[in-house]
């Protein structure tokens, strides 16, 4: 339970990679959770789907670049520290 | 701020959910501090003016010493430069941290704390949970015992890693770095527990004025039943911290809920009335296992203390 700041760091470096890995149109559209397909109406009610894949979106497009930066750091962090 | 002026009237509020501001570009700062405990007791209101008093408070005390001219101009100088400094670190800090909005937070007093201190243990006699507004800002704490507040859970927090230290120098077990590693744990399940509850809020898109601050107070309560558990403990032996732990854990429970029902549910369901819907069950789970999830943290976090 010895947990640090920079675990916590690195978990979430973790899952944010998760994230940003899944391909669009071999994955995220076979299952159903593509771009074009969480188009709703106008209604109040997003669903939690429809959240989670406005979600997964936003994170794919939001952090690609910053995860080359972030990944880049925690390497050398690594290799340097271990 | 009048007290006195202080008006229910938070149905309206819903509608606009996070346009409100906790402190309005200073002129309320003043007024929050003043001290209302009447115990003579002005801590953090005299710590406060200090902040305020600007850079010439901050005083070099061998002036008399130093009649020298060249030394005066050099004094003046660096205090000049000092205050400088000074304006360009808040400037920047304010920034990163709203430390304006953190001050709403630290508008407390010592009857607030107390009072505040037995609803976290004995929640059950209180019955009106409403925060108060003031012309869609709430009011400071100070003046309304349901308002969300730092102090305690900053407090409970340090608290709960003097008593873990104590705790675990009982069992022999105490090192300085041990304390480093209880105060990192607990801050780390702190912040997964502040992000879980956002990032279920945004699944369920409730529309609430819960901000990520408030979450981190509600969040921070816990420890309170945390410490009595564990004091209870050490001074009285096992059985002693177990039914210790279990009052403070029906306690909170309890606590979260009838405060988050206010928030997270719609008007109807908050005042009782059985609603159907996917909606408001969804809700309704929502406040359901956020206030779960608190004794789990409480017995988490202090399991391995009392052996």
């Amino acid at each position: 339970m010895a947990f640090t700041l920079y675990s916590l760091i690195q978990a979430a470096v973790l899952c944010v990679n998760a994230v940003a890995v899944l391909h669009e149109e071999r994955f995220l559209s076979k299952i159903g959770w593509g771009v074009d397909q969480s188009v709703g109406g106008f209604g109040d009610e997003p669903g939690v789907k429809a959240q989670m894949m406005n979600l997964v979106r936003s994170v794919r497009t939001v952090m690609r670049v910053p995860l080359i930066a972030v990944n880049s750091v925690c390497i050398v962090l690594l290799l340097l520290f271990g | 701020m009048d007290p006195t002026a202080a008006q229910p009237s938070f149905r309206q509020r819903k509608l606009q959910p996070n346009m409100r501001l906790r402190n309005s570009a200073g002129d309320g700062s003043d007024g929050m501090f003043e001290d209302t405990s009447g115990a003579g007791l002005g801590p953090q209101s005299g710590y406060s003016r200090n902040q305020h008093a600007g850079p010439q408070a901050e005083g070099f005390p061998g002036q008399t010493l130093l009649s020298d001219p060249m030394s005066n101009l050099a004094m003046a100088y660096g205090s000049s430069l000092a205050s400088q400094g000074r304006e360009m670190v808040d400037k920047n800090l304010d920034r990163f941290i709203p430390i304006s909005k953190l001050k709403y937070y630290f508008a407390v007093d010592t009857v607030y704390v107390g009072k505040k201190l037995g609803l976290l243990v004995f929640p059950y006699m209180h019955e009106n949970w409403e925060v108060s507004y003031q012309q869609d800002t709430p009011v400071a704490p100070r003046f309304d015992v349901n308002a969300p507040d730092l102090y305690i859970p900053a407090m409970g927090f340090i608290t709960y890693v003097l008593v873990a230290g104590l705790a675990l120098g009982t069992q022999n077990k105490f090192s300085p770095e041990l304390l480093g590693v209880q105060a990192s744990s607990a801050f780390v399940w702190l912040v997964m527990e502040v992000l879980a509850v956002l990032l279920s809020l945004y699944l369920v898109t409730v529309n609430t004025d819960l901000t990520t601050i408030d979450l981190l107070a509600f969040s921070g309560y816990k420890y309170v039943g945390m410490i009595v558990g564990v004091v209870a403990g050490l001074l009285f032996g096992k059985p002693a911290y177990y039914l210790s732990l279990l009052w403070c854990c029906a306690a909170i429970f309890v606590f979260m809920i009838r405060t988050l029902r206010l928030k997270l549910l719609s008007e109807a369901a908050a005042e009782g009335r059985l609603v159907r819907g996917a909606r408001n069950q969804l809700r309704m789970y929502l406040t359901m296992s956020i206030a779960a999830a608190q004794p789990i943290f409480m017995y988490w976090l202090t399991y391995h203390l009392v052996r």
